[in-house]
């Protein structure tokens, strides 16, 4: 908007700093605990607003673990914050490497039962996981896979959303593309390569930022197929710290561990930002 | 080495009774190093052919013929063949220089023959500051000049073009053509050039093939379609404004249409209905001869373009600017050579 009038401006703004803060506000109180003592937070009633001078404590405390002075056992977050990594990255480029081939065969070749194929693979956009979850769990527990980076990751790795958008994307790519490379002499799989994958690099961008997340996030499946504490992603971590009962929980750690479970998520959105607007608004032809 | 012969070619999309034959057993003979234009209306099937010949079309019956190797079984790029597309189909991600380089890199042609070519194209096509661009760094000329600079670093034994100009404005579509001219005459190399253009046909063909409907009309050098317009479609076709066509009975040298006798200066080939075609420009004004009523006239710098009624038929006449014009209303008469007349059959519509 051109016109400049003042008392818009003003509200605009009032709209949008309430908005920050309304979302601000909790990761703040999160990252203040996380600087205070397990005392100081459960006996200050309400909770002070400014930082501790517990920060190291805390976060040494909830990277490597390790006993209380009441007793309570915390477990160390660093190998749950590599387990996390290791699923969400196989996730995302597990998706895409998928994705990208299946729509790359359901645009490119004339198969029989092609359209079948790509009406299936859409239809499956419309059952979330949770529909699925008993099956895939009993399949997954057959093949032995229970507590393992496999069972972790294969059964989020099919997605049709992703084969869905690729396809989408591709057939914008001009047929004449495809002529030119095969006069060129281009198989199949290197026109693949060659053209269609540099052309796809903005949505790929896109994409590993919605699909990292995705498995980052991760928290029924895990829930159901982890039992061991070495194969505990760092979101059921957080769950897993919150103890019920007599035990007191270290409110200070588990709020350092949330800090922690969320910067690699963060990250990849501030450092993929240029690429993933790109990838989501225009399309490089 | 290039010549390319088309035997009996046919293409049918579909299958049984859905099935769209779209050429109809086309013949040709293009020697080698010929500079062949395709041209005829949209949906004639010319860019089918070409396509066909490329091999990104397969050939439904008969058999296309490229330097002596029939290659209805070959991939495109086994065929020995460069194709320039009308939106030019270049490498958005790549630049210049790797868009001409693409096909070679693939062919496993040394890097350094790779640069020796690309240089050559570059410098023939005067893209030498321009090697290191994308294709979004180009203005549409360029683009077109890279596209055909993909083609020749190929050293193919064909090239085919189809319609590339089309996407040009007018000043720079006569430039390139001027380019494409210069380019053949350097290079020699049989090409194949489809346009829906006339003019673009006239100027840039050894010889052309004009089609319609999926079948050859007419193959012949522009001066002889000009010229000698084997069938009606032709006649009206080639030409702006079209050919004017006369239907009427003919009976010596009298052809008369719609109450309205026409003396011939020379007789017609045969009796009965025909229809007798005469260009706007072969007719002159004159003190006697066919009376043409004067409707509308238009300025075209250099000529005047004469709209009127000779008998119950539309007739234009092409004359000079500086010669007064008739004016609307008025009865002209109108001298025609017995040269310039066209006969045709109004049943087969070919030339009589």
């Amino acid at each position: 908007m051109v016109e400049n009038r003042p008392l818009a401006n003003a509200l605009s703004h009032l709209v949008l700093v309430l908005g920050v803060l309304l979302v601000a506000f909790p990761v703040y109180i999160t990252f203040i605990a996380s600087t205070q003592t397990a005392e100081q937070i459960v006996q200050n009633v309400p909770m002070s607003l400014l930082p501790g001078d517990n920060t190291l404590q805390s976060y040494k405390l909830a990277l490597l673990g390790g006993q209380t002075e009441y007793g309570s056992k915390i477990p160390p977050v660093a190998p749950m914050m590599m387990v996390s990594m290791i699923t969400a990255l196989t996730i995302a480029l597990g998706k895409i490497a998928i994705s990208l081939l299946s729509a790359f065969a359901v645009v490119y070749f004339r198969f029989p039962g092609r359209t079948l194929v790509f009406w299936m693979i859409f239809v499956t956009l419309m059952l979330p996981v949770e529909v699925r979850i008993l099956p895939t769990y009993k399949v997954v527990s057959d093949l032995g896979l229970l507590n393992s980076y496999a069972g972790l990751t294969v059964p989020l790795i099919a997605s049709a959303t992703a084969t869905f958008l690729f396809r989408q994307f591709f057939l914008t790519v001009p047929d004449e593309l495809v002529e030119a490379a095969r006069i060129d002499g281009a198989s199949p799989m290197r026109f693949f390569w060659d053209v269609l994958l540099p052309l796809s690099r903005t949505s790929i961008a896109a994409l590993f930022v919605i699909q990292f997340i995705y498995g980052w996030n991760q928290y029924l499946w895990p829930l159901l197929i982890t039992t061991d504490e070495s194969m505990t992603p760092v979101v059921l971590g957080i769950k897993k710290m919150i103890s019920g009962g007599d035990a007191a929980t270290e409110w200070n750690a588990v709020m350092a561990t949330a800090i922690l479970a969320m910067i690699p998520p963060a990250l990849v959105v501030m450092l993929m930002q240029k690429w993933f607007v790109k990838g989501l608004v225009d399309t490089e032809k | 080495m290039g010549a390319i012969a088309l035997r009996n070619v046919e293409k049918t999309y579909g299958f049984g009774p859905k099935a769209v034959k779209v050429i109809h057993g086309v013949n040709a003979q293009i020697p080698d190093g010929e500079f062949i234009v395709i041209v005829g209306p949209s949906g004639c099937g010319k860019s089918t052919l070409l396509r066909m010949v490329a091999g990104l079309e397969e050939i439904t019956a008969g058999e296309i013929d490229i330097g002596g190797r029939v290659v209805n079984q070959l991939e495109p790029s086994e065929r020995d063949i460069a194709m320039v597309f009308q939106n030019y189909a270049l490498y958005p991600h790549m630049t210049v220089y790797d868009n001409m380089a693409y096909g070679l890199k693939i062919a496993k042609v040394p890097k350094a023959e790779i640069e020796v070519r690309v240089q050559k194209a570059a410098k023939i096509l005067e893209l030498g500051g321009l090697l290191e661009r994308t294709p979004r760094q180009l203005s549409g000329g360029q683009r077109q000049r890279v596209a055909m600079g993909r083609a020749i670093v190929r050293q193919p034994q064909v090239f085919l073009f189809d319609e590339p100009l089309s996407n040009l404005d007018a000043k720079l579509r006569a430039q390139t053509r001027l380019e494409i001219q210069k380019l053949h005459a350097e290079l020699g190399v049989t090409s194949l050039f489809v346009t829906h253009d006339q003019v673009e046909a006239m100027t840039l063909a050894q010889r052309m093939i004009v089609m319609n409907g999926g079948r050859i009309e007419q193959i012949g050098t522009p001066e002889q379609v000009y010229g000698k317009p084997e069938s009606i479609f032709v006649a009206g076709f080639i030409g702006s404004p079209p050919m004017n066509l006369l239907k009427g009975q003919a009976d010596g040298s009298r052809f008369t249409i719609g109450g309205q006798t026409l003396h011939l200066p020379a007789p017609a080939p045969r009796a009965g209905e025909l229809l007798l075609g005469v260009r706007p420009e072969h007719a002159e004004l004159s003190s006697s001869g066919w009376p043409m009523q004067v409707d509308m006239l238009e300025m075209l710098g250099a000529e005047r373009l004469v709209y009127g009624r000779l008998g119950d038929s539309a007739f234009t006449l092409r004359i000079e600017a500086v010669l007064t014009p008739p004016r609307h209303g008025d009865t002209v008469y109108l001298h025609v050579d017995a040269q310039q007349m066209h006969w045709y059959d109004p049943a087969t519509g070919r030339r009589v």
